[in-house]
């Protein structure tokens, strides 16, 4: 998917490109971009590094492991099909906290974790249960409370009040989160 | 009001993750230090990703195309108060975490972090994730081949997320 858009982008480009006589701009684009995704890399590396960094003191000192135990009477209700104290509950909430960090990358580990723990309770081993449906969609409207990397990189970008989209962040989020939850619970009642 | 509260959202979570740290006794620099380190694999790993899509991206930005091919689409977007220039990170965010960071990056570096394009895409990639990438990986990891219906609640909850986004920017910071 992403390497027919990537082609068809970079072929309608250069034909366009070609077509309206805008060869020049076209050379100086195809070396410049080299640079600015150079100065992009420089721009969220460090970024990165003290999101980790602050992230794994959370997830060390059991802040994260906390915060998941607060979830975890809202999560059982979403995911009706776990037994109770079942250990994918655990590994779903520590995912859903790190997700609400902004720091997606933390929480890719727990979220394998989880899938793999959902398997075990999952019949039909080729097919997703419902469970599994919900805690991807869960993952995929994306939770994030706090968005750590954008408000990184509007600083870094110069914007002079980088956590502004905050709350616009968190109002849109729990819409699609409650929106791809209820488009998941008719899906999953039709078939 | 709003604008107090979130100018200390980022003060306090690391007041907080560093301070719950020393209470219990983690070596928080040694700790950081470990988690930082992490961060020069992510880095190895992106760079690639990165410099195809901006190859990709400002080649077909440069070309002017949008203008011709979505001349359609234009009237459609600026009557709902979307810019243009947002179009290729609404398709690609689902699709590509890196890439949609990568355009991020982009808008930010051409309009500005404060103008209205660039509001809308940290918004964007605020409240959305990559549908593909995550249905990929964790259904790939762990043998699932039958996906039923996970792709289209995902994708609904990509285009539930970029619309209420749409919305909720030109509420807040409206043109």
């Amino acid at each position: 998917m992403v390497n027919k858009i990537w082609g068809f982008f970079i072929i309608i480009g250069v034909v366009v490109c070609l077509l309206t006589g805008k060869v020049d701009v076209l050379n100086n684009e195809i070396l410049e971009c080299t640079k600015s995704s150079l100065d992009m890399i420089v721009k969220i590396f460090p970024v990165m590094a003290l999101w980790l960094g602050i992230m794994n003191i959370a997830t060390e000192s059991g802040l994260l492991h906390k915060l998941s135990n607060l979830l975890s009477p809202l999560l059982q209700k979403l995911f009706p099909e776990i037994p109770k104290g079942h250990e994918s509950l655990s590994l779903i909430a520590s995912n859903i906290s790190a997700n609400m960090f902004g720091l997606g990358n933390a929480a890719t580990p727990f979220g394998l974790k989880a899938m793999k723990s959902l398997q075990s309770l999952n019949d039909k081993k080729d097919t997703a249960s419902r469970s599994m449906i919900t805690f991807l969609v869960l993952n995929t409207s994306g939770v994030t409370i706090i968005p750590t990397t954008i408000i990184s990189l509007r600083l870094m970008y110069g914007s002079t009040k980088p956590t502004e989209v905050v709350f616009a962040c968190i109002l849109a989020t729990v819409i699609s989160t409650i929106g791809g939850l209820i488009v998941d619970r008719i899906l999953a009642r039709r078939r | 009001m709003i604008e107090r509260i979130s100018s200390l959202i980022i003060p306090l979570l690391v007041l907080i993750v560093v301070g719950y740290g020393i209470f219990k006794k983690i070596n928080v620099y040694d700790v950081f230090v470990d988690g930082a380190t992490e961060s020069f694999d992510m880095v190895l790993t992106m760079f690639p990703c990165l410099l195809g899509m901006i190859f990709g991206i400002n080649i077909f930005l440069k070309s002017d195309v949008l203008n011709y091919v979505f001349t359609f689409l234009k009237p459609l977007f600026s009557r709902l108060n979307v810019p243009i220039e947002i179009f290729p990170m609404m398709i690609l965010r689902p699709i590509s975490g890196s890439s949609s960071l990568a355009i991020l990056n982009n808008l930010f570096a051409h309009y500005g972090p404060d103008s209205f394009i660039g509001r809308l895409a940290s918004v964007i990639q605020g409240s959305t994730d990559t549908t593909f990438y995550i249905l990929t990986l964790y259904f790939g990891s762990i043998g699932i081949k039958k996906i039923r219906y996970s792709l289209w609640a995902g994708l609904a909850a990509d285009v539930i997320g970029i619309v209420s986004a749409v919305v909720i920017v030109n509420l807040f910071f409206g043109a």
